[in-house]
């Protein structure tokens, strides 16, 4: 059957199982505007391209489908930028399609022509311009295989008007032909085995785990593997939610901003199992002296994240799930040796038990004024096991880490790798239109709010109920927090003069407003907030200056924490 | 130190900027690089020649590999391998050096491609180390004008890399 260029797209989207895009509409996708308003898929119009890329991104996160967007040509295009880059970093399957300027004119600096493949080509995992109509449907099956295969990405697929308009039979291909590109890997048996043999021997053993591992899938291999020999667990800010944070072996978020005992954990292992992670410096700290004394497993899908930052001394390439399950079931057909190994590693736990004993997660409590900690910690208690958290970036995102026991994978949505501000309330937006019924909070700073405060109208007008929750300190506070400890309190330009009246800005858009400033009326706020069928913004007025620690300064080791501020 | 990689790519527009980009986003300078199709036209084959530590150079081969319409990379530092350049040399053919222009040719088996007054180009082919040598001996003729292709290379022995 003849189609034009254009319902082929939707055509193809809805056969890869596509039932929601993010988008916001322009010149040159007009046509496919034109062809969404009698498909089946379900649209939802974002106030900038940014936050279209953001909310598919929450949705993917979220539901580990590929998030799909679209956007026009030109300043469409480059609004997805920061977006794509965002997804790219923390390993996000997308697909973006952006219309492009008819192809006569590519090249021409036509009217909003911008080479957005040539632009996207080191944050995207692949991207293509789609040259002849007859290459369309091969080029959309292979971006969606690319994007959600091996270590996930975001692909990008350049699409010019005058080709939405051509007609060509429609013949979606079954499979791919990719002769580079073979994303499925097994672990090799025989470094399993020497993996076993490392683990088995270990006295002081810690598994450090990543975003690669934060699926159901690995999760389920991981807590058996830390379970049965009884192995102390810690996650990087991207891994949050792999592992119960409340499971006796967690020893909760390791790195900058890490906990005392993960943090010493590492430096004093003897083995550190990596596993989906990938030794970013602010995991690290000081490369030479982190985990010193550690022998390295390094469990990863992609070869490229190997012995990248540190030394690895034992390299298994493969899919989480497969390696992790492979050492499981080889473990246990030494069942003497796990025995020894579980008393031998006994004193260990016990060292750690001390650490976590000696200095546990704490802030000091105020009666007058609204610790921002104390607003998590009021969240975590109310908030049921499946919601899904949102954050921005700063203060108020390693609060959040530090302070909320993440359970479940997929339920910590959090820009680790780019650091976007503006990143959580799109973000949550796409994973409420995935999970209608679940709850979802975007836990924003005041700063980061104000990146992409319009996606405000996108709640109301799809009737999403996300609560945002503001810790408001008037501040660019991370930044400022550096400046304190590096800079001699210079507050320069961290100050955010101007007092917004958040609540007035919700009902601007006709959201509901809540602000208070008083822990006394933390609680109800949230309370309220959750009984509010649309969406919420509660703005905490807290303490201005408070300080995120333990942290590691810039440089340091892990175990040279600054422990308060 | 200096690395000598081969990379089998699909023959398609942008790959070469994908491969570039891997360098100049690392802040690697490519020292010379030839494209040109197999004898499978649908696959081309890049000869890059590079400097760099070994952990970068991992890295990099590693992300090239990574690259979507990457088939293969063979990094033939410290292999066995035939490695060849040409090089196009225009110099000053003036009464008194036109002899000692065509002996120093001769002895590097290079050949006379174009004659004009006062002016000879020269087609040389070799190893890199060769084409530098007849550089030097030709500088003093006054050399106008100089290319070079960068090396190819293949591994010796019948073994072979394409499929
Ligand atoms: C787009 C972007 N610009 C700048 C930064 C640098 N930055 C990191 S944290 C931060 C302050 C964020 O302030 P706020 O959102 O109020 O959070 P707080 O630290 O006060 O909790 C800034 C400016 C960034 N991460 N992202
Ligand atoms: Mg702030």
């Amino acid at each position: 059957m003849k189609m034009t260029g254009s319902k082929i797209l939707l055509e193809c989207l809805r056969l890869e199982g596509v039932e929601t895009v993010f988008g916001f509409p322009g010149g040159t996708v007009i046509n496919i505007y034109d062809d969404l308003v009698d498909s089946p898929i379900h649209h939802i119009l974002t106030r900038h391209e940014q936050a279209a890329v953001h909310a598919a991104d929450g949705y993917a996160r979220a539901t580990g489908k590929v998030g799909v967007v679209i956007a026009t040509s030109g300043p469409g295009a480059t609004n997805t930028v920061t977006g794509i880059a965002t997804a790219y970093m923390d390993s996000v399957p997308l697909v973006v399609i952006t219309g492009q300027v008819p192809t006569p004119l590519i090249g021409n600096d036509a009217f909003q022509e911008a080479d957005i493949v040539g632009i996207t080509r080191p944050i995207t995992k692949h991207n293509y311009l789609v040259k002849d109509i007859q290459d369309l449907c091969r080029i959309i099956k292979e971006a969606f295989f690319i994007a959600r295969t091996g270590r996930p990405g975001p692909v990008l697929i350049d699409f010019p008007k005058d080709i939405q308009v051509t007609s060509a039979n429609f013949d979606y291909p079954e499979t791919v032909s990719l002769p580079g590109y073979k994303p499925t890997y097994s672990g090799n048996l025989r470094q399993v085995e020497k993996a076993v043999k490392m683990i088995l021997a270990a006295k002081h053993p810690v598994i450090y785990v990543g975003g690669g591992a934060n699926t159901p899938d690995a999760a389920r291999w991981l807590h058996q593997l830390a379970e049965t020999l009884e192995i102390p667990l810690t996650t990087t800010l991207m891994g949050m939610g792999a592992f119960p944070k409340k499971h006796p072996l967690s020893l909760g978020m390791l790195g900058m901003h890490g906990t005392y005992y993960a943090n010493m954990a590492v430096t004093e292992a003897d083995l550190l199992v990596a596993v989906g992670a990938r030794f970013d410096d602010r995991v690290t700290g000081s490369v030479p002296h982190f985990a010193p004394h550690a022998k390295i497993i390094h469990i990863d899908i992609d070869p490229t994240s190997i012995k990248k930052n540190v030394r690895v001394d034992l390299p298994i390439v493969g899919d989480l799930h497969d390696v992790l399950e492979k050492i499981v079931t080889q473990l246990a057909e030494f069942p003497e040796e796990m025995k020894r190994a579980r008393e031998e590693t006994a004193s260990w736990r016990s060292r750690i038990a001390a650490w976590k004993e000696s200095h546990p997660v704490r802030y000091t409590p105020s009666s007058l004024v609204i610790k921002p900690q104390f607003v998590i910690e009021k969240l975590r208690e109310l908030a049921p096991d499946d919601a899904i958290i949102t954050t921005e970036v700063g203060q108020h995102q390693m609060w959040t880490a530090q302070f909320f026991d993440f359970s479940r994978p997929r339920t910590f949505l959090t820009s680790g790798g780019l650091g976007t501000m503006g990143f959580g309330l799109p973000a949550a937006l796409g994973a409420q239109v995935a999970f209608p019924e679940r709850r979802v909070i975007d836990i924003s700073g005041d700063g980061s709010f104000q990146m992409n405060s319009q996606e405000l109208a996108t709640l109301v007008q799809f009737q999403l109920p996300v609560k945002i929750v503001i810790l408001n300190n008037n501040y660019l506070g991370m930044v400022r927090q550096w400046q304190q400890l590096f800079f001699q309190r210079r507050y320069s330009q961290t100050v955010l003069e101007v007092p917004i009246d958040f609540v007035k800005l919700a009902e601007a858009y006709g959201a509901v407003g809540f602000s208070v400033s008083r822990p006394d009326e933390v609680e109800e706020t949230i309370r309220r907030a959750f009984d509010v069928p649309g969406p919420v913004i509660m703005e905490f007025k807290v303490e201005r200056e408070e300080n995120v620690v333990p942290m590691v300064p810039a440089g340091k080791a892990l175990n040279e924490m600054v422990l308060s501020s | 130190m200096k690395h000598i990689i081969s990379v089998l790519v699909e023959n398609e527009f942008g790959v070469l900027a994908r491969v570039a980009g891997l360098f100049s986003g690392r802040g690697f300078n490519i020292e010379s690089l030839s494209v040109a199709p197999t004898l499978d036209p649908a696959i081309s084959r890049m000869t890059i020649v590079t400097h760099g530590d070994e952990r970068i150079l991992e890295q990099i081969n590693k992300q090239l590999h990574k690259l979507i319409n990457t088939i293969r990379v063979i990094d033939f530092t410290g292999q066995d391998r035939v490695e060849r350049e040409m090089a196009l040399i225009k110099v000053s053919a003036e009464e008194d050096t036109r002899a000692e222009v065509l002996r120093i040719a001769d002895i590097f088996r290079a050949k006379v491609v174009d004659v004009a007054p006062r002016c000879y180009t020269i087609e040389v082919t070799g190893t890199p180390g060769k084409v530098e040598a007849i550089v030097e001996l030709l500088k003093p003729m006054g050399i106008r004008e100089l290319v070079r292709t960068g090396p190819v290379v293949l591994g010796r022995g019948p073994k072979v890399v394409e499929k």
